[in-house]
């Protein structure tokens, strides 16, 4: 059975490679499980956006782009299959949108030569480029977005957040502890109270630990959650009447799935944000014209302009000018594997480019270097108007604290290089 | 014709109780064996490692240590996933405490860590049965993962909280990380998929089987006997523990080789092993192998089939999974209680008789 099995294998994979040159863009989504909610608008925004390339320009540099979507559930085990079935078909760039998948795939895509590129999720540290040749997390990190939520209250309390309580919501895995570390040494430096609350997955209850917030009474609720779990606790927050002004959640916990269901009284709830807001951009009209009126939109065609849909937007047009680059500096339309890691190197993301892709001022101009795999690390606030049924970006994209951030990740990859005898590069 | 005793003798006693009393069912066998450890190797590659032999011969393992307990002494349990996370997390000390030692030390000892973990919670079942103990090890499930989640020792104080398994060696051949060969890491597990197959076999055959058995079927009539409830029930928590726990062992270091506790060990991998247990066979062990590949398999197959060759989106198929692992464990719990591998012994007893039922 388990030959039988094999041959047919072979023959689907040999009747799905196609002979010409392509592109192949593999997509780790997850449509299905508790995290099908954040899930499936991230896998509809990369899958349209190459439809778009694909439909508009013929591709990338006249080359078609492929994405091969494969059906993770979030779960690691399923993760590491997508990867293994789709990595020799020559995939290009990884970015599965787990954190947990991304500790899986940081030493097997740095053995097998592919580039991980996790926007914002991941393992932090990885922005050092000197320690992981591979992966990339430009243009931002866990721990600038921890560091951007308090220089944000820091702003909000005119510069002294002294005897500030703080409570961290977080999904109890390497996902919600990522930012524990960074707001320990914030808590150090401003002279908050930092009390920590976890949430175990998925996160659908979460009555104790809300009724620990109502008893504590922070000053302001930060929240690194993800799928089900944001928008049981917006409800919960709603329950207990914590005021909404005062609960600010990462980026992964502010999406409109997370406030729609608390209705009215999620009103006000905020969120950081990597990339901007809103269909209030030209790319969405060529979106609207080659990819929705077209019928080729993926998954049900409902999810175009959400936060999380940008989220992939973007995601997919920093993987399109990596490839850019890459073509540019090797001449070749056909990339390999090796290729793309140069060009996402090189990459460097200026205003004029993100205004010419139909993008304008939809995140930070940055530029990557052997060095810095991490990019500027900037983020923005937004807030949630339930009258409006809509995110607003309420402050532009700011900096984080480095001075606190650079150490700890200095730390961290040094100490994952030295588990590992991994040399540093770029010397 | 192809699957009878006749002409088939036996002069001695071992010869008449060996495992596979029949000649053509042992030359199977034999073959099965030979192509798995002579053939495979050779053709594998990373692919069909990851994705079908290694989760395939690592859930064997863990079905035949449920089984032990479940199929065989009649102890439900639903610690598997906390019991596979005390095998993962021993592992992952010993492996970062010794780095010299061998793997194959390191996998047996995390085996008999279990084992004790496992006689602790299995201590219990001397006085509750049934529902109740079913509780109590999902009791022993919960404070295991909440265990290695809040204290920090268990991952040596890393920051994210996950077990990340370095690169370890035996015999100087790579087994875990990143830079392995599929045919290493096939043939460790391989090999302690063929121990755990027969060690357990051979328990389940003698006289502490027997015991368990006794247990099962009715345990004061066992008691009556003289079969000792005690030392039943916990030998069959320990040895069903010890192989657990080299599943979890393996399914952390050689398989994923980055484990976060509460997903990977949580309370569905314990459905996920009993799920296969009953699709597979209670109180067998061709069972337990029938029902990891059973489980292993048709997502894999489904996905090839649905989204290679049919086109469709990929969470209709992963919905499909879902609704047909579903369906069979109902369809499996009505017609045929005892799983696949009753299906196999039916088939068997009609080869006996074929060409001529009658």
């Amino acid at each position: 059975m388990k030959m039988k099995l094999a041959t047919w294998a072979t023959a689907a994979l040999m009747a799905a490679s196609p002979v010409m040159a392509d592109l192949v863009m593999p997509s780790l989504s997850y449509r299905t499980g508790p995290y099908a909610v954040g899930g499936i608008p991230l896998a509809d925004g990369y899958a349209d956006y190459f439809t778009l390339l694909n439909e508009r320009d013929g591709g990338i540099g006249g080359v078609p782009v492929r994405v091969l979507e494969c059906e993770t559930a979030y779960n690691t085990e399923k993760g590491v299959e997508c990867y293994e079935s789709t990595k020799a078909e020559g995939s290009l760039v990884y970015q599965p949108f787990s954190t947990g998948i991304t500790y899986q795939l940081i030493p097997k895509v740095t053995a097998d030569g592919i580039a991980l590129h996790t926007m914002g999720y991941g393992r932090t540290s990885a922005a050092n480029g000197k320690v992981f040749s591979n992966v990339f997390n430009y243009p931002t990190n866990y721990w600038d977005a921890a560091s951007v939520a308090v220089n944000y209250l820091l702003d909000e309390n005119g510069g002294d957040l002294n005897g500030h309580k703080i409570a961290l919501v977080y999904h109890n895995s390497a996902y919600g502890k990522e930012p524990i570390r960074t707001l320990e040494g914030l808590s150090e430096k401003h002279g908050f109270e930092l009390s920590l609350i976890p949430v175990d997955h998925p996160g659908q209850e979460q009555k104790s630990q809300w009724l620990q917030i109502r008893r504590d009474k922070p000053d302001t609720v930060l929240m690194w959650g993800w799928g089900v779990m944001n928008q049981v606790a917006v409800q919960e927050a709603a329950n207990i009447r914590f005021p909404m002004e005062n609960f600010i959640g990462a980026w992964w916990s502010g999406a409109e799935a997370d406030v729609i269901p608390a209705g009215a009284a999620a009103d006000g709830y905020k969120a950081l944000t990597m990339n901007g807001v809103g269909r209030d951009y030209p790319i969405y009209d060529d979106i609207q014209k080659y990819v929705v009126d077209a019928g080729k939109a993926a998954g049900a065609g409902d999810q175009i302009g959400t936060v999380l849909y940008n989220r992939t937007i973007y995601a997919a047009f920093l993987a399109h000018m990596a490839i850019l680059k890459a073509q540019e500096i090797h001449g070749v339309a056909d990339i390999t594997q090796a290729m793309m890691i140069d060009g996402m190197e090189n990459l460097e993301i200026t205003e004029e480019m993100m205004a010419e892709y139909g993008m304008p001022n939809f995140g930070p101009a940055f530029s990557v270097s052997c060095e810095n795999h991490g990019g500027p690390g900037v983020g923005a606030v937004t807030q949630w108007d339930a009258a409006a049924g809509e995110w607003k970006q309420i402050t532009d994209f700011a900096p984080s604290d480095k001075e606190i951030i650079n150490p700890l990740i200095e730390e961290d990859s040094m100490a994952f290089a030295s588990e590992n005898n991994i040399e540093l590069r770029c010397n | 014709m192809l699957y009878r005793e006749a002409g088939d003798f036996s002069t001695t006693y071992p010869q008449d109780s060996q495992t596979f009393p029949i000649r053509f069912d042992r030359y199977r066998y034999y073959v099965v064996l030979f192509i798995a450890i002579v053939v495979v190797p050779f053709v594998i590659n990373d692919y069909w490692v990851n994705s079908l032999f290694m989760p395939f011969l690592i859930y064997a393992i863990a079905a035949i240590g449920l089984n032990i307990l479940t199929g065989y002494c009649g102890q439900v349990s639903l610690g598997t996933g906390g019991f596979m996370a005390v095998g993962a997390y021993a592992c992952y000390k010993l492996m970062t405490g010794f780095p010299e030692v061998s793997m194959f030390i390191h996998v047996l000892l995390s085996g008999l860590i279990t084992a004790a973990v496992g006689v602790l919670f299995g201590l219990p079942s001397l006085r509750i049965k049934g529902f109740y103990l079913a509780v109590a090890t999902l009791a022993a499930q919960f404070f295991l993962v909440w265990m290695f989640n809040r204290v920090s020792w268990f991952y040596n104080y890393s920051a994210s909280g996950q077990i990340n398994a370095p690169e370890r060696d035996t015999f100087g051949i790579l087994i875990t990380g990143p830079s392995t060969e599929a045919w290493a890491t096939y043939m460790f597990c391989l090999i302690f998929t063929i121990f755990s197959a027969v060690v357990a076999r051979n328990l389940t055959r003698g006289s502490l089987g027997r015991q368990w058995m006794a247990i099962r079927d009715m345990d004061i009539a066992a008691e009556i006997i003289g079969v000792n409830p005690l030392k039943a029930k916990l030998t069959a928590f320990a040895v069903s523990s010890f192989f657990v726990g080299i599943s979890g062992a393996l399914f952390f270091a050689v398989y994923l080789g980055a484990v976060e506790v509460g997903e990977v060990f949580g309370i569905t991998k314990s459905f996920i092993v009993l799920f296969m247990i009953i699709i597979g066979g209670l109180g067998s062990i061709f069972g337990s192998f029938a029902g990891a590949a059973f489980i292993v398999m048709l997502p894999v197959v489904l996905k090839i089939v649905g989204v290679d060759w049919l086109g469709w989106p990929t969470d209709i198929v992963a919905h499909l999974n879902l609704v047909i692992v579903g369906l069979l464990i109902v369809v499996f719990l009505i017609a045929e209680p005892h799983g696949l591998a009753q299906l196999w012994r039916v088939a068997k007893e009609k080869l006996r008789l074929w060409p001529f039922p009658h």
